[in-house]
């Protein structure tokens, strides 16, 4: 394996590296340090100019306060609103079309192939205009439908390429003796191909997950108030209000990074499976 | 093993038309759901704004509905060729793309280093991949906070080094100064060493170090002079930030390397996680093979390791590509594009003009998100080549 | 009764409260507002004092964050327009007339008498000869000091008269030997430093020209227009350092803290700064100095005010609301809660409060006119570049000739000769 294993190494050496890795965790995540510890300090603390100095305090009432006199629960609700229909819209989408784009050799299959590859990397400011002005049109600007319907639409893009090179991969074998048995397609689809797709569906569902919880692009561009702005919004709107509030938007992010954490402590081989498929030969 | 691409319109035996039918009908059928929302979305918007960015248009409707745009034609293309704002946010993004490849070397540095067997190192490599978990706006949040003037750690630290920690600065150009004469020093010390041996021969083979010598002492002298340069730019560089100290949001000329360092942060999380899937899958045989021909550190990494993590490197390039490209929630957290406008990239430069409380110049915005889009474009078919040519080879 | 939209549990209890109000069949009159908490406690004492008058119309309120709401209003007027909304005044209610989407209410003007008692505000209402608005609160703009700011560099705080510009240049050289920055502003949002750059206009050429250069009709190369950035340029060097990275609010907290000694602000941040622990012994407040002499002087004094949609679904009981906003008690005790400045000439200001007499009397005497600030005065595009001009010069004064190169490309494009 390389680098060369360090249990080979000499002892110092590996003292060394028994020393290094928590130094350098603890620099890599210094900004988060910071914030989680800020989001704990009492607001008293900050007025006086103790920043990091000891804390005279653990000041949970920073959380429940946050909770309480501000609509984040409520911003934290619409993300959920947006992001788990879009999982499902944007994979079950994907499941489909995957299989359409691996199973089926047609003449157009690899140029639809690679528009929704293309599809998935153009700037979001190309859609904006357009995007924005039709759901306005169409009455769901400000809805978490109008949000998730865009989310699922661009997502697929993404999707198909995961779901396409996952079928790919799967043995055709299988496929071809259903069609030898006279099985229609779409009961190969969803008695033989769907069962095998588990662990994808499971590493893609995690990452759209994390995708569209972090998106702040379209939450800004297609919600306004607060009952259906996600959180990404949500907080860069209540920021505005916070000036010099540093213990309350640290509070306001830490919370508001939890739920993609805690996915991806709970699913991680799953995410890295998502993010590293084609990493490999 | 057949893979699904080996079969193309293959003659059915004994197969009925409607079998073959079904199977020319089917991919249809399930692509259409996708492929419609896809298009409704993603490719007739593109078209629209391509259309749109030869208008004027103020964003609104009037009362029955109607567009109130007027047609200019290229009128929109012409003022961004003059426009000093989309010429700032050209050279910003050139910033952000070459600066953003940085990830890969520092991503694969710190896969490396992570690539050990140790107790815990499974939670060291889920929480060095954290920042890209959380969302870019929580991390322009953290980054704003760590640069804030007055009490940012990192503005902290800088006073700190201004002030108490100005020996760590000053030890380097002091041991720089040191080198040519301890080089000098060592060399006599060698002629000196051989010549008391009584081997004239090895004293004299150094003697013909000597000139080498004499040219050192000379660059120490000289070395005098260039580490005073230094040390005196250095303590004008400090002394130009007294009083305000380094506040990296406020300065138009460190704004956007101060974002750049934000963005990545994550991004180097992803290259990292790449990089770590890809040590994973190199052929042991391979390391073996080039451990018994001596190959080690550099060497190995670089003529037995990275060729086979190309693919990995590919994704890598790929995603940070476009990653620098495409950033907007950075520099939409931390500074609104300013001071004065000098961290405006175009993805947030388009915003500002289409959407922003001073804009509202929805053709002019769609005219620089062409323009986003046409460079972009040379990168995503660069990759859907070679993509295209990967495919071939399967 | 007021819906304010906060939270999910406000949600359950706003639906229910909701119920009960279908339940007594009123006519219901939408409004749309961006209020900070205490202007927004401010209307919902109104919405009572209506409601008690008019029991059969019930006004819900929606309040929208101060930012979001500026984007949040293009969107509304079109999909979804309340009957009311929230805006400002002069060339800022532009864009939304030009597109019909802000309704005609000269009717309301003429039916309550307006035109006398909104007198000061008939011109930042009025757009091609109609009203589109009705003003219901100014304040002034000026410099606030901090006594003990005063006290700790050892000079001697204004008098009645405040001082001269000279005096003040100088106090401010003493303010930064003794380690104090005179000037304190927060430009990260841009409009701040806009503020300034008012006054300084104002006071070295007067309300004309400043007008005109806002409307595009004077070259940023001019030497009047010149000579406004040299006064300015004599002010840069005691502005607070990095003041583009922070906000108002930074900045305010600086100067509570005694660490500057003035701000140039609106009478909006006094209710900040006595938060932070300022009082009526330490804080001052006195008009700009005089700079070229013998200019008549203007102020500033934005108007806030409310529009009738042209997408309102219930315009009779809407300009009802209209006529109660515009009426001088209604304006006395919205004003007293906030701290502003009634625009009806029959409202009364608490003669307790020194700030508010101060501005009231400043705004009375201003011969000179009053400016709406720039960002209202000029046209949207125009006022970004200018504030991002003055945004820039404070932070590099040696880049004047740049400076002004573009900001007077940028005028020559959008108001071609």
């Amino acid at each position: 394996m390389f680098p060369r294993p360090i249990q080979q190494a000499s002892t110092g050496a590996q003292w060394l590296y028994t020393i290094a890795l928590p130094v350098a965790l603890v620099l890599w995540l210094f900004p988060l340090l910071g914030v989680a510890l800020t989001s704990l300090r009492p607001a008293s603390d900050l007025a006086q100019g103790n920043y990091f100095g000891m804390p005279s305090g653990i000041a949970w009432e920073n959380y429940v306060y946050i909770f309480t006199e501000t609509p984040i629960g409520q911003y934290m609700l619409n993300s959920l609103w947006v992001t788990i229909p879009t999982v499902i819209g944007a994979v079950g989408l994907s499941l489909m079309t995957g299989f359409a784009l691996a199973v089926y050799g047609f003449r157009a299959n690899i140029l639809i192939f690679f528009m929704f590859v293309a599809g998935n990397f153009v700037p979001f400011q190309i859609l904006m205009v357009p995007v924005r002005d039709m759901t306005l049109n169409l009455g769901m600007y400000d809805t978490w439908y109008g949000l998730a319907l865009f989310h699922i639409a661009f997502q697929t893009g993404f999707c198909t390429l995961f779901m396409r090179n996952f079928i790919k991969a799967l043995p055709f074998e299988l496929i071809e003796a259903a069609r030898v048995e006279g099985v229609a397609e779409w009961r190969i689809f969803w008695y033989i191909v769907l069962p095998l797709m588990r662990p994808a569906i499971a590493a893609l569902s995690v990452l759209v997950f994390t995708f569209i919880w972090n998106d702040f692009f379209w939450a800004t561009v297609l919600t306004q108030g607060v009952d259906s702005q996600p959180i990404t919004a949500g907080l860069s709107s209540l920021n505005g209000q916070w000036i010099a509030q540093w213990h309350l938007v640290s509070a306001g992010s830490i919370l508001a990074a939890l739920p993609p954490v805690a996915m991806f402590f709970l699913m991680q081989k799953h995410f890295i499976a998502g993010l590293t498929l084609g990493a490999v030969k | 093993m057949t893979q699904a691409s080996d079969t193309v319109a293959v003659a059915p035996v004994g197969r009925s038309r409607g079998r073959l039918n079904q199977r020319v009908i089917a991919p249809w059928l399930f692509l259409a759901p996708g492929l419609f929302m896809f298009a409704v979305y993603v490719l007739w918007p593109i078209l629209q704004s391509i259309t749109l960015s030869l208008y004027d248009w103020n964003g609104l409707y009037n009362q029955d509905g109607e567009f109130t745009g007027t047609f200019i034609g290229m009128g929109n293309y012409a003022e961004l060729m003059v426009d000093p704002a989309f010429e700032t946010s050209l050279w910003n993004n050139l910033k952000w793309l070459v600066l953003y490849m940085l990830a890969l070397p520092i991503g694969l540095f710190i896969a490396i280093f992570l690539n050990q067997t140790v107790t815990g190192i499974r939670l060291y490599k889920s929480l060095f991949f954290f920042p890209f978990v959380i969302s870019q706006v929580v991390v322009g949040l953290m980054f704003a906070w760590f640069y804030a003037p007055n009490f940012g750690l990192f503005y902290t630290m800088i006073e700190w080094f201004r002030n108490d920690g100005a020996w760590i600065i000053a030890t380097p150009f002091f041991l720089l100064k040191l080198l040519p004469l301890a080089i000098f020093v060592i060399l006599i010390g060698r002629i000196t060493f051989w010549a008391a041996r009584n081997a004239p021969s090895r004293a004299w083979s150094n003697i013909g170090f000597l000139p080498i010598a004499l040219l050192l002492v000379f660059a120490w002298v000289m070395s005098e002079g260039i580490s005073q340069y230094y040390q005196s730019a250095w303590t004008e560089l400090v002394a130009s930030f007294a009083g305000k100290g380094i506040a990296i949001l406020a300065d138009p000329d460190l704004v956007t390397y101060g974002i750049i360092a934000a963005g990545l942060w994550p991004q180097i999380a992803y290259v990292m996680i790449l990089y770590l899937t890809g040590l994973n899958n190199v052929a042991p045989d391979q390391i073996e093979a080039a451990r018994l021909d001596g190959a080690k550190g550099w060497r190995m990494l670089w003529y037995v390791v990275l060729p086979q993590l190309r693919p990995a490197t590919f994704i890598a390039v790929i995603v940070t590509v476009i990653g620098a490209l495409r950033s907007f929630d950075l520099v939409s957290i931390m500074t609104n594009g300013g001071p004065f406008g000098s961290s405006r990239i175009l993805s947030y430069y388009m915003y500002e003009k289409a959407l922003s409380e001073y804009g509202f110049r929805m053709g002019y915005g769609a005219a620089i998100a062409v323009v986003l889009f046409a460079i972009m474009m040379v990168f995503i078919s660069g990759f859907i080549w070679k993509m295209w040519r990967d495919e071939k080879e399967r | 009764m007021v819906h304010k939209k906060t939270g999910a549990l406000a949600l359950v209890a706003a639906l229910l409260l909701s119920t009960s109000a279908f339940a007594q069949d009123k006519r219901v009159v939408t409004w749309n507002a961006d209020y900070d908490p205490i202007p927004l406690a401010a209307a919902e004492a109104m919405i009572v004092d209506f409601e008690a008058a008019n029991p059969e119309i019930d006004v819900v309120l929606t309040n929208f964050d101060h930012e979001g709401y500026k984007n949040a209003i293009r969107n509304f007027l079109t999909a979804d327009a309340p009957d009311l909304a929230n805006w400002y005044a002069a060339n800022r209610m532009r864009p939304f007339v030009e597109a019909g989407l802000f309704a005609d209410i000269t009717d309301v003007w003429d039916a309550n008498g307006l035109n006398e008692s909104l007198a000061s505000s008939v011109l930042s209402s009025t757009i091609d000869g109609k009203k589109y608005a009705i003003p219901y609160t100014y304040y002034q703009w000026g410099i606030y000091y901090n006594r003990d700011a005063y006290k700790a560099a050892g000079i001697e705080a204004p008098g009645e008269g405040g001082v001269t510009w000279e005096q003040f240049l100088a106090n401010c050289e003493t303010f930064k030997a003794a380690g104090i920055d005179c000037v304190t502003t927060g430009s990260s949002a841009l409009w701040p430093v806009a503020g300034i750059f008012d006054y300084v206009s104002m006071r070295t050429n007067g309300y004309q020209f400043h007008s005109d250069l806002a409307a595009g009709k004077v070259s940023w190369t001019s030497p009047e227009a010149r000579a406004v950035f040299a006064e300015l340029g004599k002010l840069q060097p005691y502005v607070t350092a990095n003041h583009a990275a922070i906000d108002w609010q930074d900045a305010a907290a600086i100067f509570v803290q005694n660490k500057a000694s003035h701000y140039v602000m609106g009478n909006f941040a006094v209710g900040v700064f006595k938060e932070g622990g300022m009082t009526n012994d330490n804080l001052g407040f006195m008009v700009f100095p005089e700079i070229t002499a013998g200019v008549a002087r203007a102020e500033e004094a934005p108007t806030d005010t409310i529009h009738l949609t042209s997408g309102a679904k219930n315009p009779e009981d809407a300009k009802t609301f209209l006529a109660y906003m515009a009426s001088a008690d209604a304006q006395t005790k919205w004003n007293a809660a906030v701290g502003q400045l009634p625009t009806n000439s029959g409202s009364s200001v608490d003669a307790a409060d020194p700030f508010l007499t101060a501005g009231f009397a400043s705004l009375s005497t201003a011969t000179g006119g009053i400016a709406q600030f720039w960002d209202r005065d000029a046209e949207a595009e125009y006022a970004k570049a200018g504030m991002e001009g003055f945004q820039r010069f404070l932070v590099q004064p040696e880049a004047l000739e740049e400076i002004l190169a573009q900001l007077e490309a940028t005028r020559l494009r959008l108001y071609p000769m």
